[in-house]
């Protein structure tokens, strides 16, 4: 299956049973990733987009499950293999984690251990995984890893790396963290990398030289992204495709271009307006969304955008589901003004 | 000085410094200071918002707490014209002096979730500052509620509910409502709508703006995002290391900054605009420690302009235009447009 989707997702769906009720935080979320791919999500706070990415590596938080779907990955040797499937606790997720599928993680407080240094970790992290070092067998020394390791933070940028290796987490500055904690992603030459949030908590020149870090590694490397994000200007500077989440559930998905000068999905375009931005008229009122993000508990039945959107067609938007479906343009959405597709009740 | 449209100063300040004592061992000896505020100075005009922007730690938040006094400065003045056209210096007044001035300056936080108390209703937590100014009238403090509930977009019976059953936006209208209780006139807003969504962000942002119009309120408006504020903004202020280091209007500080550090950061802003290419990274380096900011210049180490004079000499903030000043020994002599694609409205928001 060469040329084919390095990660296939289908219908994923991850429900979190509480006891006021179930929350379906992933409602039904598909999309590719190709190989060397930087596919963006973005979406509102609470629409899926970290639940996705823990689903992925089986890190869903209990008592949140994955309820339906296929999450199909490309492995080094070819195999696919469904990670929806897998056992949370098995041999085969633990061997793809940090290995061929990095991430890294939206706290970025949570991701060091605060009593090891970050240098300790890294080196754990690829003695661990000394096949993505010695295909052809055998142990990384630890100061083989050590080597390693000061060679990724220079890598990413990291000055005086000898002595970084050996500060804590906490010692570092937000935008050291940021670094080493790419570093450690990088650390075991992950086939796909998923950057949840990297740039949130991180000042704009900062966020800068990380961006233009993680773009200069791709190239130069062909790691495949998934690039989590609320921002559309970070999503339009690093993506070449986009994924656009609503409660849960993929509106629009479609090249960037396509994505930013012709959305189709009335939430994209909505989204889109609302932002104020470097250019055009300034202290003049914003359109927005009316209304507000319904709580999870209450979903609203139908599309899951009706109550907020301008474009409802009476009747039908609050009766059925749309599906994502393509609408030309190599771009797919999830709209009854598009075509006529609902999900089976 | 007045301003554009020959509106007075509301608020002068003039060399505001704010240094923090970084003290050691047992016998807590101060070892050095953190130079949080270092010789900050603006005007804010009657019904104008000026806008405080720059990064993480630059003092923002400090010099909105030293005019709100809820800290006390280490020096300066910040002249405040009241109601009744005297002017006051609000550093070094008393609390007690203070108590009839807090109803005239309020305050609008960052977190709409950690700024209402939890156990109060929304009547309780919006007519607080009422009760405290002498309100002690229960049905007059209700209907006071509920016409500032109405103002903000809320519905008055929500009044008896508690914050926790309310979205991020609707909290932050609660605390916009509650800072507008005692009917002041000069607002200062710390990072307002960083923490909403983008959709909600705007709804907040109209709100500000209306009720700003309505109520000829004078905002001090803080946030580290550069596109937020160049929406709401007047003038704007860009601070680095504790230092303003350009201050002018609105469209001459995106259009044509003349401090680097503005360029910069101008530059290094992710443009919603695939079609746009992303700047070249241009600041190296870290935002030195206000600890121990360089000799000369605090912009020195990482300006690509600098020379001798920027490592020995500390430039002092002049108005290189008419209401454009600037804080570069070299302003003048620098070409720092902005890219035309960045700032042409000719794109998609055009
Ligand atoms: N451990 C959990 N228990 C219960 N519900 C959860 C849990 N984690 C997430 N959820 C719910 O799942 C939904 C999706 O959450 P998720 O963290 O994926 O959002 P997000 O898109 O990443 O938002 P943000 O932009 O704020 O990071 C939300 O309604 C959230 O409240
Ligand atoms: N109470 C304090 N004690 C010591 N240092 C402080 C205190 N408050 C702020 N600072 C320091 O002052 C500087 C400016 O902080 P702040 O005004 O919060 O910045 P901003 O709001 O722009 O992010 C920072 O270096 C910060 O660590
Ligand atoms: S399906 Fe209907 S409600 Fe949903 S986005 Fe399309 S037009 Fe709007
Ligand atoms: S004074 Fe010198 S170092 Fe400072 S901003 Fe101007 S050119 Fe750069
Ligand atoms: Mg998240
Ligand atoms: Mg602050």
């Amino acid at each position: 299956m060469t040329g084919g989707p390095l990660l296939s997702v289908r219908g994923l769906k991850v429900v979190f049973g509480l006891d006021e009720g179930s929350v379906r935080a992933v409602d039904g979320v598909s999309f590719d990733v190709m190989p060397g791919q930087v596919v963006g999500i973005v979406g509102e706070s609470g629409c899926g987009k970290s639940v996705t990415t823990k689903a992925m590596l089986q890190l869903v938080d209990p008592p949140g499950r994955i309820a339906a779907g296929e999450m199909l990955f490309r492995r080094a040797g070819g195999d696919a293999v469904d990670l929806a499937r897998l056992d949370p606790r098995g041999r085969e997720i633990r061997e793809i984690r940090g290995a061929e599928i990095a991430l890294i993680p939206q706290e970025p407080m949570a991701s060091f251990s605060p009593v090891h240094t970050v240098g300790e970790q890294i080196v754990e992290a690829i003695r661990l995984h000394a096949r993505q070092w010695r295909p052809e067998g055998g142990a990384v020394s630890r100061a083989d890893a050590r080597a390693i390791v000061v060679d990724l933070f220079r890598d990413v940028g990291i000055s005086m790396p000898e002595q970084r290796l050996d500060s804590y987490s906490w010692q570092l500055s937000g935008g050291l963290r940021q670094r080493a904690m790419i570093a450690m992603a990088l650390s075991c030459k992950p086939r796909l990398l998923i950057a949840d949030e990297p740039t949130t908590a991180i000042d704009v020149t900062t966020q800068a030289q990380v961006l233009a870090l993680l773009r200069d590694l791709q190239k130069r490397h062909g790691t495949a992204i998934v690039f989590i994000t609320h921002d559309l200007g970070v999503i339009a500077q690093m993506a070449s495709h986009v994924v656009v989440m609503y409660l849960g559930r993929v509106m629009e998905e479609g090249p960037v271009d396509a994505i930013f000068h012709a959305p189709r999905h009335p939430y994209t375009r909505a989204l889109l307006r609302s932002m104020p931005g470097m250019r055009g008229e300034t202290r003049v009122a914003l359109p927005t969304i009316s209304g507000t993000l319904p709580h999870p508990f209450n979903r609203p039945a139908g599309c899951p955008f009706h109550p907020r959107c301008e474009e409802a067609i009476a009747g039908r938007c609050q009766a059925r589901v749309p599906v994502l479906r393509p609408v030309g343009g190599g771009q797919s959405a999830s709209c009854f003004l598009h075509h006529d597709e609902a999900e089976a009740t | 000085m007045s301003g554009p449209d020959g509106a007075q100063p509301l608020l002068r300040v003039r060399n505001l410094r704010k240094f923090f004592p970084i003290v050691k061992g047992v016998f807590s000896r101060t070892v050095g200071h953190v130079r949080a505020v270092d010789d900050v100075g603006f005007d804010v005009h009657e019904g104008e918002t000026l806008g405080l922007v720059g990064e993480s730690g630059c003092g923002k938040t400090t010099t909105s707490r030293c005019i709100l006094r809820a800290m006390a400065p280490t020096s300066g003045e910040m002249l405040y014209r009241r109601r009744d056209g005297s002017t006051v210096d609000l550093a070094p007044l008393s609390r007690r002096e203070l108590r009839p001035l807090r109803a005239e300056i309020q305050m609008i936080f960052q977190d709409p979730f950690g700024s209402l108390n939890p156990r109060m209703t929304l009547f309780d937590n919006v007519g607080e500052p009422l009760l405290v100014n002498g309100m002690s009238n229960r049905g007059e403090r209700m209907d006071r509620v509920a016409e500032l509930l109405r103002l903000v977009g809320l519905r008055p019976e929500f009044m008896h509910r508690f914050p926790h059953a309310f979205s991020g936006g609707q909290r932050q209208r609660i605390g916009i409502a509650r800072a507008l209780s005692t009917n002041p006139r000069l607002v200062v807003a710390d990072e307002p709508v960083s923490a909403l969504d983008v959709s909600v962000q705007a709804q907040v942002l109209n709100l500000l703006l209306e009720l700003q119009q309505r109520l000829r309120l004078t905002f001090l408006f803080v946030a580290h995002d550069l596109s937020v504020v160049r929406h709401i903004s007047d003038r704007v202020a860009v601070m680095y290391v504790g230092q303003i280091v350009e201050l002018a209007p609105t469209k001459s500080i995106f259009e044509r900054p003349l401090h680097p550090y503005t360029a910069a950061l101008l530059k290094a802003v992710p443009v919603a605009d695939p079609r746009v290419p992303a700047g070249d990274v241009l600041l190296k380096g870290e935002v030195p420690s206000p600890a121990s900011p360089p000799a000369g210049c605090y912009f020195n180490p990482r300006c690509p302009f600098a020379d001798e004079r920027c490592r020995r000499e500390a430039p002092v903030l002049r108005e290189l235009a008419t209401g454009h000043s600037v804080r570069c020994h070299h302003a003048e002599r620098l070409q720092l447009a902005v890219p035309q694609e960045r700032i042409d409205p000719a794109g998609r928001s055009g």
